[in-house]
């Protein structure tokens, strides 16, 4: 069953084109990762698919709904770079801010709230941070307080963009390990550079650079480790082992990860 | 200083000193946490407008400046919102364009005689009673919009992106910032002067933002220390007649000193 149906999807900044005839399908439980090079149009097309940005051409059909506002079922975890760690807030206070309900207290909580957002603190194992101030936290910390806020409203879809870019290994692995825990019960998509990680996780990738390249991974013979001292992928050279048709040739002055081994 | 409290003027210009500095200490946390410093002090400037305009005209002070300075939060809003790039020179040029108006209407003005200094620096000890009538009105509209609308204001801060696939109005919310923080620029012209406002704003803001947990105690507690800095100032101002606005606006920043040499954390 698909959760996400995009048909001949097409989106310009003024007259720049940056995506062009995507057609991706997402099925339920899902573990799709999105990757392609900066301005490739990767996160241009989660805020499309949250409603931020309205597309012109195509559609985009999330769990039957084809409205062009029909995010209210999915979970979106923003870049971490885009948050102030100085703001004076406390976790709770981050989570409850995913809280969705018709109506509103006008000033405190409400106990349906605080439970709906404990038990999303619980679920990423940050409950015993309630009341610490969210700079407070480590960067792998933050972003699983930032998933409780997207699970606040029990969505059937989480969406991620880059959720591990300023955080350090371990902390990814304990973001992905939680992402994939997740993935039993909801679908997966996420925006996201570190590909040899995150190739542990998805069952799926898709290619985008103003167009898109879809793989179907599950099946995959290379299994990826970050234990097997492979840190880091040219995404090409990785295109290229996966069978994509979309591969160029790759450079080191190309290559936005290294090959270090 | 006791025996200074029997004047009238002195206690008018304590009470301002508390009222304005309890709102610019709200304001000024929603100014800094949403990284608006420019654009009040942009808005600020502006408002020079319309005291040269009320000067021209003869309508009130408080009215002039306040048309101006809403005007110029509109008009910021519209451009932040639409055309974030290039914002800084659109600032640049409200800011400037605002203090030659008023130049201008000041230099047309047949016999002008007002102390041009006093809406620089500030004329604290000139506040009157109309003027802590709509500085308390204000600082009450100021508390009630944010009792109603906190959590909608707190989103809107930490997250404006993401407040705004929650539903949040953040157009709404962000010009209603920018226009709360523009009345609040008006009244403090009145203590510290329009060159000193954004150092009231933001002072004693940084140093609550350190201690403070939440938006909401970062807003009292700014608001209670911005109160402590201006009593003191007055008092210096008084004992050693210096200029109000600036003993306050010297305290302020002498205190940050401190607090930045004991607090490193």
């Amino acid at each position: 069953m698909s959760v996400i149906d995009i048909k001949g999807l097409s989106f310009a900044y003024a007259k720049q084109v940056v995506l062009e005839d995507i057609n991706l399908t997402v099925e339920k439980k899902d573990f799709l990762a999105i990757i392609g090079p900066n301005g490739g149009g990767k996160s241009t097309l989660l805020k499309l698919i949250l409603g931020i940005y309205e597309y012109s051409k195509g559609s985009i059909t999330i769990l039957s709904n084809k409205s062009k506002n029909s995010s209210s079922q999915i979970g979106y975890v923003p870049q971490d770079t885009n948050i102030n760690i100085d703001f004076p807030i406390r976790v709770i206070e981050v989570v409850l801010m995913g809280y969705k309900s018709k109506r509103r207290r006008l000033f405190g909580y409400g106990k349906d709230e605080l439970n709906s957002a404990m038990s999303a603190l619980e679920e990423v194992g940050m409950d015993k941070f309630v009341h610490h101030k969210i700079g407070s936290l480590s960067g792998g910390q933050r972003q699983r307080v930032m998933i409780a806020r997207a699970l606040c409203a029990n969505p059937e879809i989480l969406i991620l963009d880059e959720p591990t870019s300023s955080i350090d290994i371990g902390g990814q692995k304990e973001v992905y390990q939680l992402l994939k825990r997740l993935n039993k019960e909801i679908t997966i998509i996420v925006v996201s550079h570190d590909i040899s990680v995150i190739l542990e996780y998805a069952n799926r990738v898709a290619h985008i650079n103003r167009k898109l390249s879809y793989h179907d991974i599950s099946n995959r013979e290379h299994n990826f480790s970050i234990d097997n001292n492979i840190e880091h992928f040219c995404e090409v050279e990785l295109l290229e082992m996966l069978g994509s048709e979309q591969c160029i040739d790759c450079s080191e002055s190309k290559c936005e990860w290294s090959s270090e081994k | 200083m006791i025996e200074a409290l029997e004047f009238e003027f002195i206690q008018n210009a304590i009470l301002a000193g508390i009222l304005v500095s309890f709102t610019a200490g709200v304001i000024g946390s929603l100014i800094v946490v949403n990284r608006m410093v420019f654009l009040a002090g942009g808005i600020a400037h502006t408002s020079y407008g319309g005291i040269g305009l009320a000067v021209y005209t003869g309508i009130p002070i408080f009215l002039g400046a306040s048309m101006f300075a809403v005007a110029a939060a509109l008009l910021i809003a519209m451009l932040t919102l639409k055309k974030r790039d290039r914002i800084d020179t659109f600032i640049g040029l409200i800011w400037a364009v605002g203090m030659a108006i008023g130049v201008i209407f000041i230099d047309l003005t047949p016999g002008y005689n007002v102390d041009l200094m006093s809406y620089l620096f500030g004329s604290i000890l000139a506040v009157t009673r109309e003027d802590l009538y709509f500085m308390s009105a204000l600082l009450i509209i100021i508390l009630f919009v944010i009792l109603v609308w906190y959590r909608d204001i707190l989103a809107v801060s930490y997250d404006s992106q993401y407040a705004g696939i929650q539903g949040v109005n953040i157009k709404f919310f962000y010009t209603l910032i920018l226009v709360l923080s523009a009345l609040t620029v008006v009244i403090a012209i009145k203590v510290v002067g329009l060159i000193l406002v954004i150092a009231m704003l933001t002072i004693p803001v940084y140093i609550a933002e350190k201690i403070s947990s939440s938006l909401l105690s970062m807003m009292f507690s700014s608001g209670i220390i911005a109160t402590i800095f201006t009593l003191i100032g007055l008092y210096l101002s008084y004992s050693y007649d210096l200029t109000s606005g600036a003993s306050i606006i010297m305290v302020s920043a002498i205190s940050l000193g401190i607090f930045l040499l004991l607090y490193r954390r």
